[in-house]
């Protein structure tokens, strides 16, 4: 995994069983892989019904990579983990697709799992990323959700992402 | 001095992806705010106070008060979504 950049955003879909052969390669002091696979739903929250054909991705090149890179280090320096990776995907995607992988290797399975909550937790709401899903009656951009800012807050950290200003 | 602005997700649909202008020195993302509304009525409403809208200053979330230094890029956009 040497020289292998820990944030990724791309276009392709990631295979999870290569990126965690790639994440653990020859680091024989790992006794734990959590990995979070995040997926597109074919509905949302306010219908419960299976409505959306189509999802839209958007970042901002380079303050998204560098904006998770921190929330890298700030894992690294809250837990016990010796390896992380993050790989988003951008552009047109369809229900069922994956969207977005979090993996993180650590001595024991504790650290590993809390890392990789945290991580997801933080991106969820401090990673410049746009979704904007296609539903019969056109296209809408996603709503950020309270929710989502409280469980970012779970871990000590502010978060107001969601909130008017 | 001169300040690059991006637009992200429904702010790029609205008024398109950016540009560059000239500001007075010691003007505030804030500020920057203000002269970007007088553009247009789709730029006031765009950009207007009644919605939650993030900024970032030279790729880092910052807030309105946040001084600019020259040559800096600001960038405004909606809530985040990813994940």
């Amino acid at each position: 995994m040497a020289g292998e950049p820990r944030v990724v955003i791309q276009q392709a879909d990631f295979d999870l069983s290569e990126v965690v052969a790639r994440l653990r390669a020859h680091d024989a002091g790992v006794g734990a892989v959590v990995s979070f696979v995040g997926t597109v739903r074919d509905r949302n929250d306010n219908s419960g019904r299976n409505v959306i054909s189509a999802m839209e991705l958007e970042h901002y090149p380079g303050m998204t990579e560098r904006a998770i890179e921190a929330m890298i280090d700030v894992a690294f320096s809250r837990f016990e983990i010796r390896a992380a990776r993050v790989i988003h995907r951008v552009g047109r995607l369809q229900p069922l697709d994956q969207i977005v992988l979090v993996a993180v290797t650590s001595g024991h399975r504790g650290q590993a799992f809390q890392a990789c909550e945290f991580l997801i937790d933080y991106l969820k709401t401090q990673a410049p990323f746009w979704k904007k899903e296609t539903t019969p009656q056109g296209a809408r951009w996603v709503d950020a959700r309270v929710s989502d800012d409280a469980a970012l807050q779970r871990w000590g950290i502010p978060a107001s992402n969601a909130a008017p200003r | 001095m001169k300040v690059t602005v991006r637009f992200f997700a429904s702010l790029r649909e609205a008024l398109g992806s950016g540009e560059t202008l000239d500001l007075a020195a010691g003007a505030t993302v804030g500020d920057l705010r203000d002269v970007l509304m007088q553009r247009s009525a789709g730029h006031a409403d765009a950009l207007g106070r009644a919605r939650a809208l993030r900024c970032a200053l030279n790729q880092i979330l910052c807030n309105e008060s946040t001084p600019l230094p020259d040559a800096c890029e600001v960038a405004f956009f909606p809530p985040v979504t990813g994940g």
